[in-house]
């Protein structure tokens, strides 16, 4: 059976948080983390781009950019003045 | 940093308003005069001229709630200083096709950004977009409000597909062999997900030229080009080829001899064109328009690759598909796209644009990746290295 979206997101909710401040990891990273544990007949590419739409929208994470773009948790800006 | 009036010291700024050219320093002064914002980024760049470097710490910030684009982040390392630009984000708009307003569309721009944002704006971007220059991270979400409200969107940034650009194409120019505008509003409509939420390696652009004159630059600069085209002959009237030569054109030196391929000939009454050997580089037509125009089946070529200096060097497209029919150029674009994302997706390294991993893995197994057959259109010019033997379908030597 197909791996809902929800889990997907939590899955890789938990590989962000346990990564930040060590790797910074790509919408790519994730999906192909999660279909290498999954495989690709239980978890499509499109399921996962699912998972990062509700990842983001929900504001649980956040697009950086870092020289590329990057999934991260949200984080006030190191740039910005204090 | 300011004068006795009040104006920020600008001395060395003084210097790019001189001569004939338009000055983005005169721009900014005169917008320093009501915008306190303006004020401030004369003193800073003032200071930067003095000490020869950028005061700008960039990124972090990327986009509004849900985008992951069209944002980038720029903060002051001197706020104390210049507080009014301790934030200063730029805002990319997408821009519409051909770049076409209508005055009331202009002002509603430039007055949400007088609103939200220091004012000044850059029309438009190298990759096409409106840029809104400076403003604070509080006013991102408002302004984005209000134009989304006015019908307008943020543009692409990071690693996502760039907004897409086209030449005016069939609005305004009798060369467009498919209507570029069309196809450039299609590709931005389907590919909204891809624009503003970074799922690629790197950035990806696409560019529509209508012809080989190519005003949007793509064969440079796009890492997917299409090109306008044709399959048969040069239309050509005789007649007017006549009358070119009767107001003194010099059709042997200034046509002829100027055609890459050496494809035509002036006999001094008559211009005989070997079409078979015509690339297509429109140089006759643009001389003698009112003679010569590109022929009745029209399409597009499409290229792959370009992309300018910025982590590696330079790179020009190589052509994928020679020639698309014009009514079937947006089926098989997409076709196309969806097997070259999946192959740089799965192959392409952080930050490495399609160009160069064709460069890394080869063209052949590129091609073979996406599952296109080679064919000799796509030979950037002929072999210059005797030592290459090929080897027969039956492993024998072939020659
Ligand atoms: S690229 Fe060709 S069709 Fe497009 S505006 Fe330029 S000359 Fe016209
Ligand atoms: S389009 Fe260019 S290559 Fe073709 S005939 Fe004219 S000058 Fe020659």
């Amino acid at each position: 059976m197909a791996v809902a979206i929800e889990a997907l997101a939590d899955e890789m909710y938990k590989m962000v948080a346990e990564t930040q401040g060590k790797k910074n990891l790509k919408a790519l990273d994730l999906t192909k983390a999660m279909i290498a544990k999954y495989g690709e007949a239980e978890c499509s590419k499109d399921d996962c781009k699912h998972a990062i739409r509700q990842l983001i929208d929900s504001g649980r994470c956040v697009y950086s950019y870092f020289g590329g773009s990057f999934i991260t948790l949200p984080h006030k800006e190191g740039a910005a003045p204090e | 940093m300011a004068d006795g009036n009040g104006k920020p010291k600008a001395q060395m700024l003084d210097e790019l308003e001189k001569g004939p050219w338009p000055s983005f320093v005169k721009e900014i002064k005169k917008a320093a005069e009501t915008s306190p914002v303006c004020h401030d980024l004369m003193g800073q760049l003032e200071v930067s001229y003095e000490e020869k470097r950028s005061h700008w710490k960039h990124g972090g910030i990327v986009g509004v709630l849900g985008y992951g684009g069209g944002v980038i982040g720029r903060y002051s390392d001197l706020p104390d200083q210049f507080p009014n630009v301790a934030h200063f984000h730029t805002l990319r708009v997408n821009h519409p096709s051909g770049w076409f307003y209508t005055s009331d569309a202009l002002r509603t721009l430039c007055d949400i950004w007088e609103r939200h944002g220091s004012g000044l704006t850059n029309m438009h971007g190298s990759t096409g977009d409106i840029v809104f220059l400076g403003t604070k991270t509080d006013e991102l979400e408002p302004t984005f409000k209000e134009l989304t409200e006015a019908g307008f969107d943020l543009g692409g940034s990071g690693s996502v597909m760039r907004t897409p650009s086209c030449c005016v194409g069939q609005a305004r120019c009798e060369w467009a062999c498919y209507d570029t505008m069309a196809a450039c509003d299609d590709i931005t409509r389907t590919y909204q997900d891809e624009l503003h939420r970074p799922a690629f390696p790197y950035k990806f652009k696409f560019k529509f030229s209508g012809c080989p004159n190519d005003c949007v630059a793509a064969i440079a600069r796009a890492d997917l080009s299409i090109i306008g085209t044709w399959r048969d002959d040069i239309q050509q009237d005789d007649a007017a080829v006549a009358e070119y030569a009767a107001s003194g054109l010099n059709i042997q030196k200034d046509v002829c001899n100027r055609c890459p391929t050496h494809c035509m000939e002036w006999d001094g009454k008559k211009l005989t064109i070997e079409n078979k050997e015509c690339v297509r580089c429109m140089h006759c037509i643009n001389v003698m328009p009112k003679a010569l125009r590109p022929g009745k089946e029209k399409g597009a070529a499409i290229l792959i690759g370009a992309k300018a200096p910025i982590l590696q060097g330079a790179l020009l497209s190589s052509v994928l598909i020679p020639f698309v029919p014009a009514e079937e150029l947006l089926d098989t674009l997409k076709e196309l796209v969806s097997r070259i994302w999946d192959f740089w997706g799965e192959y392409g390294k952080n930050r490495e644009r399609i160009g160069e991993l064709i460069q890394r893995v080869g063209m052949a197994n590129f091609l073979d990746g996406i599952g296109l057959d080679p064919v000799p259109e796509m030979v950037g010019s002929p072999r210059d290295n005797p030592y290459i033997y090929f080897q027969g379908k039956d492993g024998d030597q072939g020659t």
